[in-house]
């Protein structure tokens, strides 16, 4: 219990790091959003009553804490472009970024823990290498690229799901998740790779050691070895992947939004950066560091849970 | 500072079987970057020529992977975007490399406070994927070569810095530095002359990781539009141009797809196959 209080704490103290760096970077940028809103020629005295009625003249730390205290109460300001709160154009999107990452996250584990047994269960065989060789291609194609192909063969080809016809959760949660399903492989199969090849590694290093061999001279059958003794003990290399993935997948899924025409957190980021929307751009960020922070944590957490031995620190 | 490259590149693992990982990743790296080099000196085809004529035509000898919406040859094309993202990979992983050996060797060797502070800092950033930290940046300061450099680069140092410091750890209390203490070197010439060189071979491994992430990343940026501006040909954008014309030339998004495969995975078996573990044989 002492190790999670301390890993939240530490998460707490991380995302408010990250949420002061990414409050100065905004605020050295130049421009005045007060000039922004008004449009370029306006009268000064109306910029500058503007700038005291958006508390822009206060000194910096009291506008970071004015601008952290309405952050955490919801309020993450006022969009330049649109003249709609933050909060409302967002509100819609981060289940979506969040169904899709737990999605890839599922598919992962789904895909990578067998096959890494399997792998290591049959070291030295024809399926063994060939997976090697598989994993070692696999790594190297990044999900924008297995998402293209993905969409051309499953959506032109075989009319698996329709490229681009997004349904949203509020319509309908399962043809949200259905169609997510292509996006979220898209994610998890480099990730999967990198799973299978640590697994398979460190099964295979557990099984030089003197316990395994004590096992099976006490006659224990290869099975009951493997998923007795070894696996626990190999889960370790295993676990501090799949937090930084994790970590790594809510990121990647801002791509592979683009890629599946998503309109999730990601997509809104690259529009607001396009327009220049700043309350928007900072708002994502903080957003996304959040779950970035908080999935990798909640991995350890789980596993550490699961497997009170592992220590992560 | 001398490294020796025979403590790197190790053709054969300890047990004497030939190492694949690195035989196969410095075929397929010499391959792109002779590629590279041929597209550089003698492009097939002017990268700007349009030929209205010849949209989309399919994959043949005279256009190995067809031509794109404007009728550009997109052979020649992947070939100059592949020197941009070398360009690119080679500037993030120099300022990810410089910044964490100066952090490393210093946070590793010096320890105390400093270490403490800079190591807590690092391991926060340390956990921020690397594209995301790129995306501030860029919507900061605007996209383009440089940029897109700086901020990668700036994102790959805790990695480095990481590792160069673990490495400088293992180095510092040995016998063969208090040697060279003894002898009167400076802690300067320690690092550079002695724990550095020592160093040189996990570091070449994860320089190879770092241009396979560096590959990866910017290939991303480039895809969302705010990496490599236009008329700088980058693979990315490319793809990102191919993927609306998936129907009518499919070939298109092959050609920059391929590319990247390649670079990545030329970059990755390197990198395995200078890592330590793969040279003592403790698997496959």
């Amino acid at each position: 219990m002492r190790y999670a209080a301390r890993k939240i704490i530490m998460l707490v103290v991380t995302v408010l790091a990250i949420s002061f760096v990414v409050f100065l970077a905004f605020s050295v940028i130049p421009g005045d959003p007060a000039l922004t809103i008004l449009g370029g020629q306006t009268d000064p005295a109306r910029v500058e009553a503007l700038r005291e009625q958006m508390g822009l003249n206060a000194p910096l730390p009291v506008r970071y804490v004015r601008w952290l205290r309405s952050f955490l109460a919801g309020d993450f300001g006022m969009s330049y472009r649109y003249s709609v709160p933050v909060s409302r154009l967002l509100g819609e999107k981060i289940p979506i970024t969040l169904i899709l990452t737990l999605e890839s996250f599922l598919f992962m584990l789904l895909i990578s823990i067998p096959l890494g047994i399997y792998s290591a269960r049959h070291a030295g065989g024809r399926a063994d290498r060939a997976l090697v060789i598989l994993n070692q291609i696999i790594m190297a194609v990044p999900p924008f690229f297995s998402g293209i192909l993905i969409t051309f063969f499953f959506g032109m080809l075989l009319h698996w799901f329709v490229p681009g016809g997004y349904v949203s959760w509020r319509v309908s949660l399962s043809g949200c998740v259905g169609y997510l399903v292509f996006p979220a492989i898209a994610i998890a199969l480099p990730k999967s790779a990198m799973v299978v090849s640590i697994l398979r590694r460190s099964l295979l290093k557990e099984a030089r050691l003197d316990y395994v061999r004590t096992a099976y001279s006490r006659g224990s059958r290869t099975n009951y070895v493997l998923y007795r003794h070894m696996l626990r003990n190999a889960m370790g290399p295993v676990v501090t992947f799949l937090g930084m993935a994790a970590a790594d997948m809510v990121a990647g899924s801002i791509i592979i939004e683009q890629v599946f025409g998503i309109p999730g957190l990601g997509r809104a980021l690259l529009t607001a950066i396009a327009n220049r929307d700043y309350p928007v751009v900072e708002a994502i960020i903080v957003l996304i560091s959040v779950l970035v922070v908080a999935s990798g944590a909640a991995v350890d957490l789980i596993c550490r849970r699961l497997d009170p031995r592992i220590s992560l620190d | 500072m001398v490294i020796d490259m025979t403590g790197i590149l190790n053709w054969k693992t300890e047990s004497g079987k030939t190492n694949w990982y690195l035989v196969l990743g410095t075929g397929i790296t010499g391959f792109v970057l002779s590629l590279i080099f041929i597209g550089l000196l003698h492009p097939p085809y002017d990268i700007e020529a349009m030929d209205t004529a010849h949209k989309f035509a399919g994959g043949s000898l005279r256009h190995l992977f067809g031509t794109d919406n404007f009728g550009r040859d997109v052979f020649s094309r992947v070939l100059a975007g592949g020197f941009t993202t070398m360009k690119i990979a080679a500037g993030t992983v120099a300022v990810g490399l410089l910044g964490g050996v100066l952090i490393g060797a210093v946070t590793g060797y010096f320890g105390g406070l400093t270490d403490e502070l800079l190591m807590r800092i690092n391991d926060t950033l340390f956990a921020f994927p690397s594209v995301l930290l790129a995306l501030v940046i860029v919507s900061l300061f605007g996209s383009g070569t440089s940029h897109v450099i700086w901020a990668l680069g700036i994102a790959f140092v805790p990695s480095f810095a990481r590792m160069v410091r673990s490495e400088f750890l293992r180095y510092k209390n040995s016998d063969f530095i208090a040697g060279a203490k003894l002898q009167g070197a400076g802690a300067l010439r320690i690092m550079t002359h002695h724990i550095l060189p020592n160093a040189a071979p996990v570091l070449m491994s994860s320089v190879m990781i770092g241009f396979n992430n560096a590959v990866l990343a910017e290939a991303g940026l480039s895809y969302l539009g705010i990496g490599v501006q236009p008329p700088e040909p980058s693979l990315g954008s490319m793809l990102s141009e191919a993927q609306s014309y998936l129907v009518s030339a499919p070939l298109y998004a092959a050609g920059p797809g391929l590319m990247i495969i390649f670079m990545v995975l030329g970059f990755s078996l390197l990198a395995e196959g200078m890592s330590r573990e793969q040279l003592s044989g403790a698997w496959f």
